[in-house]
């Protein structure tokens, strides 16, 4: 018994000195705590990313489809010179701002009502109708939206229905657009809610006091102070579709591709060098997009 | 937080950076490959069952209605991992250092991804006279140029089917009977393709027969002039495509929804359209199609050898042919499956053409990759990887 009582008071005189060790030296406590995550980020995703950049300049033997380690800016220079990946990333990037203007132009009014007009009980069931389709996978939804467009959907069932054509949207860019802002419409509405649930009331009502009509109210007050959630909506609505092959694959038709398909193929075929020297544009978009965002105060928000 | 210990804490985490950084480069740096498969033509008979089996495989080609027997007298337990295209078979074989990475143990490579594989080193030669009903084979898949190199067998054919056209009957009258019908304006945003760099040997196949001055004797072995030539006829194709399809399925359902109503696709999938009711129905033109043929090679690495020849010899043999030609809807190599055939469904051999004669073969071209070496001593003929380069230009 007394050997318990003695082995708990040891035990508890150890526990003492190392936390008095930690509180004479709070940077060991930081670094301890810190190291596990920092070691995480550090390898997993940065060393992806580099793993990424560094294979890109490596070329694969057109023999044995094997990589050949040898540093070259061929992968690059093919990019630069073959107009066919201008065309896909153009097409990438065009559709990416398409789908990032229509979900703003979508999330606004519906973002506005929520945080402003709409009573608590309702407000509770549209948070409920705006993340419902995130419950359900992403593959179901966008085949969902296939068997609603082709020629024999629901869509053009409908349009017979009231005496109208076919809309003839099937595998086609226009049907990908659709696709599109509507999977990531969610990640749209919730920061721009966000951002105009935070706009104090009095800001409303003293730009009211001034003689300021609703539209001059809107305009010069409300969207102003709703820019930063739209901003940081639109890093997410914009990535996401920059990045995305899967809606491209099953809803695009020909001449559809966006740049993750052709890394998709390359990877596949399997040439992970140009796989990687492609999937790097992306990359440097995305970085050139952060740095407006971050001059229009998207982090600002958060 | 004071100064002091801030500057610490950066140091450290700029130690604990730097170190991840160069174990993910030392890392990334290591994965070369290097040996070439040269090795001896495998083993002189086969062991006891390793009691697993794993397969890189076409969906339904293990199918349990004839794998069940296999495992219960082997004693290998199958695991299998279905793939989707060709592509991805090579890039299984290849993930983990190759070779099947010491995973897999088959692979059922189609004739546009077997050359990949044996060039690659991912694959090694098979001791063929472990596997009897191969005497039996329809010669031309005994040693085809797709899984044969130098004599030596990289593995065992099984199963070949014809690329098909396919009409829709109800919105396609009178229904084509040429190639041409995939290149004829009249047939404009209701055609599909598959969307596969192969498919170049169609378009270069259809110019081998209306175009004979190019000179195209075989659709893998062009040179640039006539590679040129095709690839300008498909990138007139392009503006007459609906879809390119990634998976033969995606290309079934745009029938299915009447998308599209014309197309390149396999048998399997008119049989799947014709069960659903799809009024649907294939034609092989006089000239021939191209065609797959599939071989299930032995990867390099294989940790389950002797369960992997058990399998190559089982399914070889006629009855198990015969009932995997009627799963998949392809046909099989040894001709002796054709009264099993029959016997599981009236009239089946004659459907899947196996009782064709040998010249029937001469129009059928199969899949192989293409390689500079065009049997004519030059090399001057295109490599898969302008394949796939121009393949991305057509439809990107």
């Amino acid at each position: 018994m007394t050997e318990f009582v003695e082995a708990g008071a040891s035990l508890r005189s150890a526990r003492l000195r190392l936390s008095a060790a930690l509180w004479r030296r709070p940077w060991l406590k930081l670094a301890l705590l810190l190291a596990a995550p920092v070691l995480v980020f550090a390898v997993v995703y940065l060393g992806a990313l580099v793993s990424l950049f560094v294979s890109a300049f490596w070329q694969i033997d057109s023999f044995t489809a094997a990589v050949v380690h040898k540093w070259t800016l061929d992968n690059f220079k093919t990019l630069w010179q073959d107009h066919t990946y201008w065309r896909i990333t153009g097409r990438t990037i065009g559709l990416a701002a398409a789908v990032t203007v229509t979900d703003a132009v979508l999330a606004f009014p519906l973002a506005y009502f929520m945080a402003r007009i709409a009573p608590p009980r309702w407000r509770a069931l549209l948070f409920v109708a705006v993340l419902l389709p995130l419950w359900s996978s992403y593959l179901v939804r966008i085949y969902a939206w296939r068997t609603i467009l082709a020629k024999n959907g629901a869509l053009n069932w409908v349009l017979n229905g009231i005496g109208l054509p076919d809309a003839g949207l099937a595998y086609t860019n226009t049907a990908m657009w659709i696709v599109f802002s509507y999977v990531w419409l969610p990640f749209m509405v919730l920061p721009v809610y966000a951002a105009l649930e935070r706009i104090p009331e009095n800001y409303l009502e003293a730009s009211q006091d001034l003689g300021a009509k609703g539209s001059r109210t809107l305009r010069s007050v409300i969207l102003p102070l709703a820019i930063p959630g739209i901003v940081a909506g639109s890093i997410f609505t914009f990535s996401l579709t920059l990045g995305d092959f899967i809606t491209p694959a099953l809803v695009g038709g020909a001449g559809s591709s966006f740049i993750g398909n052709i890394v998709e193929d390359k990877v596949g075929q399997p040439d992970i060098p140009f796989a990687a020297a492609f999937a790097t544009v992306p990359v440097v978009v995305m970085g050139i997009y952060l740095l407006i965002a971050r001059r229009l105060g998207a982090f600002e928000a958060v | 937080m004071s100064r002091f210990s801030k500057r610490y804490l950066a140091w450290v985490a700029f130690g604990l950076l730097t170190g991840a950084l160069a174990v993910a480069a030392a890392g990334c740096g290591g994965g070369g490959k290097s040996s070439k498969s040269t090795s001896t033509s495998g083993p002189s008979s086969i062991g006891k069952g390793e009691g697993a089996l794993n397969l890189i495989e076409w969906p339904y080609y293990s199918d349990p209605k004839f794998a069940k027997k296999f495992e219960q007298q082997s004693g290998c337990k199958i695991h299998r991992k279905d793939a989707g295209s060709s592509n991805q078979m090579v890039s299984l074989m290849r993930t983990g250092g190759g070779g099947g990475g010491g995973q897999w143990d088959l692979v059922s490579a189609s004739g546009d991804a077997s050359l990949r594989l044996i060039r690659g080193g991912d694959v090694k030669p098979v001791n063929i006279n472990l596997i009897p009903s191969w005497n039996d084979f329809i010669p031309i898949f005994k040693s085809p140029a797709h899984n044969t190199v130098d004599g030596k067998h990289y593995g065992v054919s099984l199963q070949w089917g014809p690329n098909v056209l396919l009409y829709n009957t109800t919105k396609i009258k009178p229904g084509p009977t040429s190639w041409e019908a995939l290149y004829d304006p009249k047939y404009k945003g209701k055609i599909t393709i598959p969307n596969n760099p192969i498919q170049i040997a169609d378009a270069a196949f259809y110019l081998m027969h209306s175009q004979p001055d190019l000179g195209i004797k075989d659709p893998y072995e062009l040179n640039k002039k006539q590679f040129d030539a095709t690839i300008a006829l498909l990138k007139n194709q392009r503006k007459l495509v609906k879809l390119y399809w990634n998976y033969d399925t995606d290309g079934r359902a745009a029938f299915a929804n009447g998308d599209v109503s014309l197309g390149a696709i396999w048998p399997v999938d008119t049989l799947a359209l014709q069960a659903k009711g799809v009024p649907v129905k294939e034609v092989i033109p006089s000239v021939g199609a191209t065609g797959w043929a599939d071989t299930w090679m032995l990867a390099k690495k294989a940790p389950h050898p002797n369960c992997a020849y058990l399998w190559m010899k089982y399914v070889t043999q006629p009855q198990v042919e015969a009932q995997q030609a009627l799963i998949f809807g392809e046909t099989p190599v040894n001709p002796k499956a054709c009264p099993f055939m029959n016997k599981i469904e009236a009239g089946s051999c004659a459907k899947y053409h196996l009782n064709e004669p040998l010249n029937y073969y001469n129009t059928i071209k199969f899949w192989k990759t293409p390689i500079p070496d065009c049997g004519n001593g030059k090399n001057d003929c295109m490599n898969y990887n302008a394949w796939q380069t121009a393949w991305t230009q057509v439809t990107g």
